[in-house]
């Protein structure tokens, strides 16, 4: 029998024996960053077709969600740092090859906007708290501010396609770029991202929208969605399986392997297909419990941002 | 010029004299280290093959740690040398992440830490630690632009490989087999 025995001398913490240098605050943020992605693109999308009234979940009382999730994320981010203090370098140079570059620029745009976006529909959403709080009498420069947004909401939506767009094929781009690790380096993991972003954005609104018909529109945005998504897996799959040796060895910890469970239990049947059939369901006109499909798309994006990056981490080239 | 080690696997023992002294001369952490020793046996038993390397960073031609970079800290210097500097890495660990090798390591201080060739040494006309001490005398150093240099002469006569030539990273680290 042909046998292979290696042994290294090296032992070095976080390398070896297998890389463990991105831990759980980088899928945390992955999952953030595309959860509020999705919540803008739709804000944004829904705001300019002039659907702000028939979908206000969508367009105003979500946007409290971006700026807090962009916000937590990137503590995330800063935390999983080794070198913290000298973050402000990842702003000194504009390096195109790096997506790692493209997304701390574009979430220095991106953040900012999601806090003016939310900024301006805070005295409608919380008419309440501000009776409270009185914030816009206390510090009367914010009435100038808020109507000046208010005005030029238009241009914010404009730029916020685009801008999130990027956020959400970034978060996976981030991964597939990296050649040396063969669970991650596919093209598909991109779009793939996007879609999963979308599809946890469209569960939140329905979530927290309280008209039927608000529901039900983004029910059938996410089972579109969520579709699409299973169609992306399967093609990541056919990919591996196509792919050379170290690709079909890295597909092995999905399938058959120690990422197995988590994946097909907690990523494609629990997260995936349930929710689904519930929404489905429930378009057929048969009460379903929407909100269990929505938790349930949210905590199966979760695990698949977990998945992936730890799976990835695992995976490399035999030489 | 583009600088190039070249390893004889026949003549290495597997000492690992290259480790301790690359330790030294670089003040690297108790734990971690920038050259290694790799033992492959392979075959069908009782005919066996043992391989013997030190392996480090292959100073790549298509660097993917110099391509991800997001601030710049990765960069090739003249002879192709990929180098970090100390306080232009954030400790993203990007570059870990795209090495093949698995050749970086994050230094306890923060910053992201690896083989430079012995980029000091060289400046003043030295070799680099591990090739100046190596009793079998099994590695080289030089220039691979020079085809006159000992590198270039080896690589002509000898059969060689690289590690992972299929990751497309053109390494410069050549074992000769």
């Amino acid at each position: 029998m042909e046998e292979e025995l290696f042994i290294s001398g090296r032992n070095i913490p976080n390398i070896d024996p297998s890389l463990e240098v991105w831990h759980w605050p980088i899928s945390l943020y992955l999952f953030l960053g595309g959860l509020a992605a999705g919540l803008l693109f739709f804000a944004a999308v829904f705001y300019l077709l002039g659907k702000d009234k028939k979908y206000p979940a969508a367009v105003k009382v979500s946007s409290v969600i971006p700026p807090i999730a962009l916000s937590i994320g990137l503590l995330a981010l800063v935390y999983d740092l080794t070198h913290k203090l000298y973050t402000w370098q990842l702003y000194t140079t504009i390096r195109i090859e790096s997506p790692m570059s493209w997304g701390a620029w574009v979430l220095l745009i991106v953040t900012p906007i999601s806090f003016l976006w939310t900024f301006s529909y805070y005295r409608e959403v919380y008419p309440k708290l501000e009776n409270k709080l009185q914030v816009f009498k206390r510090l009367k420069f914010l009435n100038g501010l808020e109507k000046y947004i208010i005005k030029n909401r238009k241009y914010l939506a404009y730029a916020l396609i685009p801008l999130t767009l990027i956020l959400g094929i970034y978060t996976g781009i981030l991964l597939s770029a990296f050649n040396a690790r063969p669970l991650w380096n596919n093209a598909i993991l991109g779009p793939l991202f996007l879609t999963s972003g979308l599809s946890t954005a469209a569960a939140t609104i329905i979530l927290l929208s309280k008209k039927k018909k608000e529901k039900h529109f983004f029910g059938k945005i996410d089972l579109a969605l969520i579709i699409i998504e299973l169609a992306l897996i399967s093609h990541m799959i056919m990919g591996y399986f196509a792919g050379p040796e170290v690709q079909v060895e890295a597909m092995q910890l999905l399938i058959g392997g120690e990422f197995t469970v988590m994946f097909f239990v907690f990523v494609i049947i629990l997260g995936l297909i349930i929710p689904a059939i519930l929404e489905l369901i429930e378009i057929y006109g048969y009460k379903t419990p929407v909100a269990i499909a929505a938790l349930l798309v949210l905590l199966g994006g979760l695990v698949f941002r977990f998945v992936m990056v730890e799976a990835g981490q695992i995976t490399r080239y035999l030489y | 010029m583009r600088y190039a080690m070249v390893i004889d696997t026949l003549k290495c023992v597997g000492c690992s004299d290259c480790v301790v002294a690359c330790q030294t001369e670089n003040d690297v952490p108790i734990g971690y280290c920038r050259d290694w020793i790799t033992e492959t046996v392979k075959g069908t038993y009782p005919s066996l093959d043992l391989e013997l390397k030190s392996e480090r960073c292959n100073h790549c031609e298509n660097a993917p740690c110099v391509r991800c970079c997001p601030t710049g800290a990765s960069h090739i210097v003249e002879g192709g040398i990929v180098l970090v500097t100390g306080d232009e890495c954030i400790g993203c660990g990007a570059c870990i992440e795209s090495c093949p090798y698995d050749a970086r390591y994050q230094h306890p201080d923060g910053y992201v830490d690896k083989c430079t060739f012995c980029h000091h040494r060289l400046e003043k006309g030295q070799l680099p630690a591990c090739v100046s001490v190596c009793p079998t005398k099994c590695m080289y150093f030089g220039d691979l632009d020079n085809p006159n240099s000992e590198v270039s002469q080896l690589l002509k006569k000898r059969k060689y490989k690289t590690l992972a030539p299929e990751a497309g990273t053109k390494p410069h680290v050549y074992y000769l087999l």
